[in-house]
């Protein structure tokens, strides 16, 4: 009887294996893993960025603030300086007030800073993980394709799913919302080649307007049909089909009516 | 040999101190399955002590496969019964 530790362990490489033989381009599933990693990565980056910028805007005001402050001192010395002692109070106090501010912004930017810095952490242990997976990812794929060797890459894959244990949750999710963008696509493009829906590239035509052209197309070969037998029969074109009586006429109206719609 | 702590890291052992561990682990299962759960924390802690004692961590950028796997320290009787059960560990 094997303990837990064994039977974990053994569980991990059979579900690995399961799940290798169940994907149809193990390369494939690497691959996708990797992007999905690079994702949570490229995540994490920008979480950096944001609270590096929202300390920047801050270290700024505290600037700002310092300088009023001082400015206010400055005042205050100018106004005593002229005997005007009312003056001067009322200025210390603003510099006093600003001067709580200030504590304040010190505090949260001490706060971000120490967030900045476990975030920077985290970034730099997750690029390595990735970083690893990358090279792990090719060295499978070469083995893979060369020697198709199953078993060995089975071994593998049971590391490489147990590290994405964690992260097995998120990509579900990912997924999920992969095919719920796709149906979706699928439904916009639907929509769009009933007509129903307008493309804003213009290079659709909604079934309408492709019978519309249809139409006038046709109209412009009745034309020009109409005009040759003129010519032979009559040798008088022009008179042929200006002075036709309603047939002329008639032709003149569906001709229109697509440069009408056209617009 | 490499085990790993879900959710902490792998470590490496040599192969001496798997008696030890051996014992603490068929002992562990034996209260998993009476249901034992004071027990089971007791011994599991004890287990995760011992591989964290007696192994080197295994640097965060390493991608080894585990030989060996113990569950989480927080983990319960019940979240381990069903990680040993057919639908455990990895979904699908």
């Amino acid at each position: 009887m094997s303990g837990v530790m064994k039977r974990m362990g053994m569980i991990f490489r059979a579900k690995a294996n399961k799940a290798l033989d169940r994907a149809e381009d193990p390369r494939e599933t690497l691959d996708y893993s990797y992007q999905k990693q690079l994702e949570l990565l490229q995540k994490v980056r920008r979480g950096v960025a944001d609270v590096a910028t929202s300390r920047k805007r801050l270290e700024l005001q505290l600037n700002q603030l310092q300088s009023q402050s001082s400015k206010l001192e400055d005042q205050g010395r100018k106004a005593l300086a002229l005997g005007r002692e009312d003056l001067a109070r009322e200025a210390l106090s603003r510099r006093a007030a600003l001067q709580q501010q200030v504590t304040d912004l010190e505090t949260q930017h001490s706060t971000l800073q120490g967030e900045e810095e476990k975030l920077t952490l985290a970034a730099q242990r997750l690029q390595a993980k990735v970083d690893a997976f990358r090279t792990k990812k090719e060295t499978i794929k070469a083995t893979y394709t060369a020697a198709q060797a199953q078993t060995r890459i089975g071994e593998a894959f049971s590391g490489i799913s147990e590290e994405m244990g964690d992260v097995g949750l998120a990509i579900q999710r990912a997924e999920d919302k992969t095919a719920q963008l796709q149906a979706r696509a699928g439904a916009l493009d639907e929509l769009m080649a009933s007509g129903a829906l307008d493309d804003p590239t213009g290079i659709a035509k909604d079934d309408l307007q492709a019978e519309l052209d249809r139409l006038s197309g046709g109209t412009d070969v009745e034309l020009e049909l109409q005009r040759m037998k003129a010519e032979l029969a009559g040798g008088a074109p022009q008179q042929a089909i200006e002075g036709g009586t309603g047939q002329s006429h008639s032709q003149q109206q569906p001709q229109d009516t697509p440069r009408f719609d056209k617009q | 040999m490499i085990v790993r702590i879900m959710g902490e890291g792998q470590w490496t052992l040599d192969d001496s101190p798997l008696v030890e561990l051996n014992k603490l682990d068929d002992e562990l299962l034996a209260e998993m399955e009476s249901g034992d759960e004071d027990g089971f924390h007791r011994t599991l802690g004890a287990l995760l002590d011992a591989v964290r004692r007696l192994g080197r961590p295994l640097p965060d950028d390493a991608l080894e496969p585990s030989e060996l796997i113990l569950p989480a320290p927080d983990a319960s009787l019940e979240e381990v019964r069903a990680m040993l059960s057919d639908d455990g560990l990895i979904p699908g």
